[in-house]
């Protein structure tokens, strides 16, 4: 019995793997492309007009103050409504970005106000954002062991 | 009542739709059946403070336009049968805290409709209950943020996914008469072909309703095309072609006797995807297309079969697959 039925299960997923559309990656790619490439084009003429009124800055500093920047533009449209829309159409052209990240965080902050602030904001908000963190500090871990070893030798 | 068959219940004594409401939102107002949907709302939070709030209120006005179509008070109704997407069916718990109806909650996710509607028309067929009042709603926002991401979290959806509806619709079972009514019933069995991804509903739900329609067909010996029309819930573009598909391999042609109200709910144009989902979309559809067109005559005898996909977020996360059901009621005019 289990075995006719995992046997109708598998021809059943095949079929659907068959005819169910598909995302065209060429057109995921170009506007993540362009999406994600404007952002970059525009961090950069952030950074730039930075640079030309503080010549002094060191570039550290510089990248630091593009990513505020970003940020609170993205937070800002998250909360009138439009960075959504602008996702939509970039995929991860908008999500790799510093933008995604803000968006994540912001998003749930907006989204379980209603839950108070303790239960809502503070254990939700990084509801989406949070595996990205712990990701991050596994592999930079991970990352931190292998160059010491190399290092080492 | 009578079994007919292995599945299907044949009603004896008649049980009437005596009255219908529904409610949608703004992006179903403008859809296709933008001229049926009478009453719609632009607020979706209904100027209540949270959606979940909207939701209740909304639906809480579904019941009471139903309530006013029959002619009745919730005094006069014996029996409140319902549910929701929510946990818990919670909106319809504190609805039916409104309505101060005796309550039994029903989830079966987006086959909630039929379900009510089925054991409903079977509690009026019993002898012992006059007025049954039967009422779904989904909600995109509310839903949205209990099963997926929040609303303003900038994603792609998949292009096989579906799009939650906002909407409900309320239906009171009589046994006064008017000219609509339910003469047979079809349980489904709860059908698990190991789709896993959760944005896939249509192939999900696919095979629950090609076994109840087929079980069905058996049971009553009819063909599609004994049908004026055939109603799926919410199989969407995708999980209607695999029912056709399905059924057409047994040697039933849905044919053109067919439609599924999640593929037809949105225009193209709206970009929803496969088509709607929820519960509302079919009680919506429903109430407003089916039983209007049932009622002017231009159908005579409609099959409406929901679908519902029965997993939880937490299931779904654990790599389970979807279960899923379809219960189907036979609707008539007379």
């Amino acid at each position: 019995m289990g075995d006719i039925k995992l046997k109708r299960n598998d021809e059943y997923l095949s079929y659907v793997e068959n005819v169910t559309p598909k995302t065209g990656w060429f057109n995921s790619l170009f506007h993540a492309f362009i999406v994600g490439g404007t952002i970059c084009c525009m961090g950069q003429m952030f950074g730039d007009i930075i640079k030309s009124y503080n010549p002094n800055m060191d570039t550290l500093r510089v990248g630091s103050w593009v990513s505020i920047i970003v940020i609170c533009i993205t937070i800002i449209l998250t909360a009138f409504g439009v960075f959504d829309r602008i996702a939509k159409y970039g995929g991860g052209g908008t999500f790799i970005p510093i933008s995604g990240f803000a968006n994540s965080i912001a998003s749930c902050a907006i989204e379980f106000k209603n839950e108070g602030l303790v239960f809502g904001i503070g254990s939700k908000m990084f509801y989406v954002a949070g595996p990205v963190i712990v990701n991050g500090v596994a592999y930079s871990i991970v990352v931190g062991l292998v160059y010491m070893l190399i290092c080492l030798f | 009542m009578k079994r007919v068959g292995d599945f299907t219940y044949e009603l004896e004594k008649k049980c009437y739709i005596t009255g219908k409401s529904v409610l949608v939102g703004e992006k179903e107002k403008t859809g296709t059946f933008k001229k049926y949907f009478c009453d719609s709302v632009t607020d979706d939070k209904m100027g209540e403070k949270t959606f979940e709030k909207g939701e209740r209120r909304m639906l809480f006005e579904i019941d009471k336009m139903a309530l006013k179509d029959a002619g009745l008070k919730s005094s006069d109704v014996s029996l409140y049968l319902g549910g929701d997407l929510m946990n818990q069916i919670v909106t319809s718990n504190f609805v039916a805290e409104k309505l101060q109806i005796p309550f039994v909650g029903i989830y079966s996710a987006c086959s909630t409709l039929t379900a009510s509607l089925g054991v409903g028309a079977m509690l009026i067929e019993s002898g012992g209950f006059e007025n049954i009042l039967c009422s779904t709603i989904s909600h995109f926002s509310s839903a949205e943020r209990q099963y997926r991401y929040p609303l303003e979290f900038g994603n792609q959806r998949q292009c096989y996914s579906q799009w939650t509806v906002t909407a409900g619709g309320a239906f009171v079972l009589s046994t006064n008469k008017s000219n609509i009514i339910i003469t047979k019933i079809c349980f489904g069995k709860v059908q698990d072909y190991g789709v896993i991804d959760i944005a896939n509903m249509g192939a999900a739900m696919a095979p629950a309703a090609y076994d109840t329609l087929k079980n069905f067909f058996t049971d009553t010996n009819t063909e599609p095309k004994d049908y004026d029309m055939i109603v799926s819930g919410d199989l969407g573009k995708l999980g209607s072609d695999i029912l056709r598909d399905m059924l057409l391999k047994d040697g039933f042609d849905l044919g053109q006797n067919y439609m599924d109200c999640g593929h037809s709910i949105y225009l193209f144009e709206e970009e929803s995807y496969q088509g709607g989902s929820g519960a509302g979309c079919s009680a919506s559809v429903v109430s407003a297309y089916i039983l209007e067109k049932v009622k002017q005559g231009v159908f005579k005898k409609v099959l409406v079969v929901a679908t519902g996909a029965l997993m939880s977020t937490v299931t779904n996360q654990q790599g389970d697959s979807i279960p899923c059901v379809a219960h189907l009621v036979q609707i008539e005019k007379v």
